[in-house]
């Protein structure tokens, strides 16, 4: 029955922008500070406050709008959009709404049949409100202002999008690359990366678009999903039912993965935007945005594209790289001190965040130096320690304190033996020990060579370089 | 006794009296004490003011660097925030409020050693051509106090009128300081858009509104426009322009300046005859003192007044929507079934008074979806004409002249029932305010009912050099 349908999927993300200070005063936008600690006469509106445009703001958002692909808007102003709220001190909000700073652009995302660019409708810029917060008391709603002001980027796609994957993989995307450019965090419990999702279903085949829903309150990309979904199908059964969709902003509820109503959309909200007098409006020039394109690191779907066609790295192994920037970072520093591309890639995707997994570190603070991954790298390609010795006792220790990987073997005892004298008495063993296994080796069972080869791994302690061991192995067995 | 004539008279005093600054302040409270009835006063900070002048008394004694507005006192009107003071808009809806930072411009005349020795009365929220709009009284006009003194700067008009303070400040959206300044024979000055910052002043209509400056003379506001002016980090609309000396640059001898009036504006149906032909008159004065004075056509006179009316509006009821009851000043007491939107709806409406409450509901209107077409986006058309004509005639002239109010100062409560009539006052002044050039009214002249009146100087941007000059020398035309 869910085949009839299509749905078609909006969504609104809001970023907020790591800059020092807010958009439009000199406070603070630190997270957790004690409630209405961050709040200048200007956050709080105090009568003879005025606003001043955060420069560093502005470029961030053009900085996104350029890495989406977006035309950037060279004449700007911000405009005041009017209700009234008690954690909205000025009883506005100052927005781009009417004109956004970035316009069109698009996303591309892996979906199951493949790359796909969303197609983003905008990006403007807005300063947040204060929280509300209900639960605290009683009798009163509290508020905190430390928020109100800081600023937002709004990213708006059109209904471009048509399942809860899709979603997913774009929202997942989209907070790659706020966090690749270092304009946001991407901590949506934090909320410092919020999602709002417009979803409409119609029958497929239909031009027209259905009745939508706006649902609220998205604090995980698995809930933004989760979310489509309830929505999608509880869409799906009213109309089956006879009923129709009611416009409406829902909220989801996570404890039990549903949404509920908030409110019906009866008349839209005249929120009188007019052109803010408060602010002079700004010209950028060619030149500001194209000092802005040239800071722009390179994008992780051009790097993956890059790591495959000229390092021959596997998609897997390229995506995984350039999952966040500083991980792409690292290898693309090691990659100065070696041309192992594979290997460099097996190290940082398999061990090395392995340990910083376990223990809660990451790249972007990581103290192993990338020569000294190269250098590790270059010892186990020489055969002076093996693969499983480097990973499981020497990195460690480099993860801890940059040493010469050589020496560190060295002083550690851990250095693969290639003298054949030692080599053979071990040799010898294995095979003395293994006499039975010798017979039906020689009768034919030649795949039985890595077990003697483990034998001897065993008895060195791995120090025994197994390309030799082997050799030694076929001739002493012929 | 002490008597104040001029900035640069006073500083002399001070050369010659250790104590100058003391015995000003005992005048000046005593003089404010004597005139309470006028009402001109909100609240006189005294205690400080002797304060400070012993401070600076004791810091002339010292032989240390003097600012320069040593011991001079000015009064605030009480849109102008004053760091740990009160401060209302004359309006109920900000009960006890209490400022907690520094409007740039107090800021910069504090570092000049000026003394602030109150707040002045005025119009709630700036919002009114007679001071009858206050949540604290009626100012009366000291030469007739049957009289308005103008508005909305009412009561900063009357204490420099009545010798009250030396200086004060006023602000100006579509007359506010040259108005009143008008009614009371006194100078009233009104910047470039962007010339003084706007921080710290209570917002009627944010690209109109500038401060504004009353004194006794010309050389008087030149110094004080100095101080105050200036670029700041505070306001982005505060001009990044050079500030010049306006007091050692002024000129006094005569530069042939080019002088235009609009014919229109001199012919109009609601200008008092008696105005009209002493301005008239006037003009052949200047003439006949060399100057060019030559008539110009001025055909969007009668948009101007719906145009300000318009905009200002519009951005009054946004810039008013912080006053809600929430976080500050007065919040009406709810009953224990009221919402938030009852919290808004009694807080407002009990806290803002009449005119107010008449000029948001008219730019709530003049905003909403539907109309803002035909209201908002006309007015701000015809803005961009009359900044275009205004630029054309500057190419040609120097200055335009006219007379400042169609009347002299009115009886109290003559018009006051008559908000259409009311705004026809401002037909003169809003004009500067919409294309954001400089003006002045400066006190020429004395009607037979025994009201003065003033004429009204605009120059081209940020020319206030011409404007101050011009002016002092048209005070030396004085009929």
């Amino acid at each position: 029955m869910e085949d009839k349908y299509e749905a078609v999927i909006g969504l609104e993300v809001h970023a907020q922008l790591q800059t020092a200070s807010k958009l439009f005063c000199g406070d603070s936008i630190a997270f957790g500070a004690k409630p209405n600690s961050h709040v200048s006469p200007i956050t709080l509106g105090h009568p003879g406050t005025l606003p001043k445009t955060n420069k560093k703001a502005v470029e961030y958002a053009i900085k996104l709008g350029l890495a989406c692909n977006c035309e950037i808007e060279e004449n700007n102003y911000f405009a005041r959009k009017n209700y009234f709220y008690p954690d909205l001190p000025k009883g506005y909000q100052i927005s781009q709404h009417t004109t956004p700073i970035c316009k069109g652009g698009f996303v591309k995302i892996k979906t199951t049949e493949g790359e796909r660019n969303v197609q983003l409708n905008r990006i403007h810029m807005e300063e947040d409100a204060g929280k509300s917060i209900h639960d605290r008391d009683d009798d009163y709603t509290c508020v905190d202002l430390n928020r109100a002001g800081t600023a937002l980027v709004e990213i708006v796609t059109e209904p471009d999008l048509h399942s809860s994957d899709e979603a997913y993989q774009y929202v997942t995307e989209l907070r790659r690359l706020v966090r690749w450019i270092d304009i946001c965090d991407g901590n949506m419990e934090e909320g410092s990366l919020r999602c709002d999702a417009n979803v409409s279903v119609r029958l497929k085949g239909e031009k027209k678009l259905g009745t939508k829903v706006e649902v609220k309150n998205l604090n995980s990309i698995r809930n933004v999903k989760k979310a489509i979904d309830f929505e999608i199908q509880r869409m799906i059964n009213i109309i089956e039912n006879g009923g129709t969709i009611t416009q409406q902003t829902r909220s989801f509820d996570a404890s039990n993965d549903t949404t509920f109503s908030l409110r019906d959309k009866e008349e839209a909200n005249d929120y009188r935007y007019f052109p803010d007098p408060d602010l002079a409006p700004f010209h950028l020039t060619k030149d500001f945005i194209n000092k802005i394109q040239s800071s722009l690191p390179t994008l992780p779907n051009q790097l993956i594209h890059q790591y495959q066609n000229e390092f021959g790295l596997s998609d897997y192994d390229a995506a995984q790289l350039c999952d966040e920037k500083h991980t792409a970072d690292f290898f693309q520093s090691t990659i100065q001190f070696t041309q192992h591309y594979k290997a460099v890639a097996n190290w940082i995707t398999g061990p090395i965040r392995q340990y910083l997994n376990e223990h809660h570190l990451s790249f972007e603070t990581i103290l192993l130096s990338p020569k000294t991954l190269a250098e590790l790298i270059k010892i186990v390609d020489d055969g002076k320690v093996n693969f499983s010795v480097a990973s499981s006792h020497l990195l460690p220790l480099l993860m801890k304190e940059n040493k010469d990987p050589l020496q560190l073997a060295e002083e550690l005892n851990l250095l693969q033996v290639s003298d054949s004298n030692e080599l053979e008495e071990w040799v010898n063993e294995a095979i003395n020990k293994m006499s039975d296994k010798v017979v039906e080796y020689k009768k034919g069972k030649k795949g039985l060579i890595g077990l003697f080869v483990g034998e001897v791994k065993k008895l060195s302690k791995g120090k025994a370089d197994p390309k030799i061991v082997t050799a030694l192995l076929q001739e002493k067995l012929k | 006794m002490f008597s104040f004539q001029s900035i640069k008279n006073y500083q002399t005093f001070l050369a010659e009296n250790s104590d100058g600054c003391s015995v000003a302040v005992n005048h000046y409270l005593s003089e404010i004490e004597k005139n309470k009835h006028l009402n001109s006063f909100l609240e006189v900070f005294a205690a400080e003011a002797l304060q400070s002048a012993k401070e600076l008394d004791a810091k002339r004694k010292a032989g240390k660097p003097l600012g320069k507005l040593h011991g001079v006192l000015i009064a605030l009107k009480d849109v102008i925030c004053y760091k740990d003071h009160q401060v209302s808009a004359s309006s109920k809806i900000l009960t006890n409020f209490t400022s907690i930072y520094n409007a740039t411009a107090v800021e910069k005349l504090l570092a000049e050693d000026a003394i602030i020795i109150g707040r002045n009365n005025c119009d709630e929220f700036a919002m009114g051509s007679s001071n009858e709009n206050s949540a604290f009284g009626i100012v009366k006009n000291a030469i007739d106090e049957t009289r308005v003194p103008g508005g909305s700067s009412g009561g900063s008009a009357v204490a420099v009128q009545a010798g009250l303070s030396m200086i004060s400040l006023g602000s100006d959206t579509g007359g506010s300081v040259r108005q009143p300044a008008d009614f009371c024979g006194v100078v009233g000055l009104k910047p470039t858009y962007g010339r003084v910052s706007r921080y710290g002043l209570i917002a009627y209509a944010s690209s109109f509104d500038q401060i504004g400056i009353f004194a006794n003379t010309v050389d008087d506001a030149a110094l004080v426009l100095e101080i105050i002016a200036g670029a700041d980090d505070f306001d982005s609309t505060a001009s990044e322009q050079k500030v010049p000396f306006y007091s050692s640059e002024l000129k006094e001898e005569k530069k042939s300046y080019r002088i235009a009036y609009f014919k229109q504006a001199l012919e109009h149906p609601g200008l008092d005859k008696e105005i009209a032909s002493s301005i008239q008159t006037y003009i052949q004065t200047l003439k006949d003192a060399g100057y060019i004075v030559e008539t110009v056509d001025f055909d969007l006179l009668n948009y101007i007044v719906p145009t300000y009316y318009i905009l200002t509006t519009a951005e009054a009821s946004s810039n008013l929507s912080r006053f809600d009851g929430v976080k500050y000043g007065y919040r009406a007491d709810l009953n224990k079934e009221d919402d938030l939107t009852e919290l808004y709806k009694k807080s407002r409406s009990e806290g803002f008074g009449k005119e107010v409450q008449r000029r948001i509901l008219l730019g709530t209107f003049v905003l909403s979806s539907g109309y803002y077409d035909a209201y908002f986006t006309k007015a701000q058309q015809v803005r961009r004409m009359l900044c275009d004509q205004t630029k054309k005639i500057f190419e040609e002239y120097d200055a335009i002249i006219s007379p400042t109010v169609p009347t002299t100062a009115f009886k109290i409560g003559e018009k006051s029932d008559d908000p259409i009539e009311m705004f026809l006052a401002d037909i003169y002044t809003v004009y500067a305010n919409l294309v954001g050039i400089p003006g002045i009214s400066i006190p020429l002249f004395k009607h037979s009912n025994g009201m003065p009146f003033g004429l009204q100087v605009m120059t081209k941007h940020f020319d206030e050099l011409s404007l101050l000059s011009l002016s002092k020398q048209m005070m030396q035309l004085k009929p």
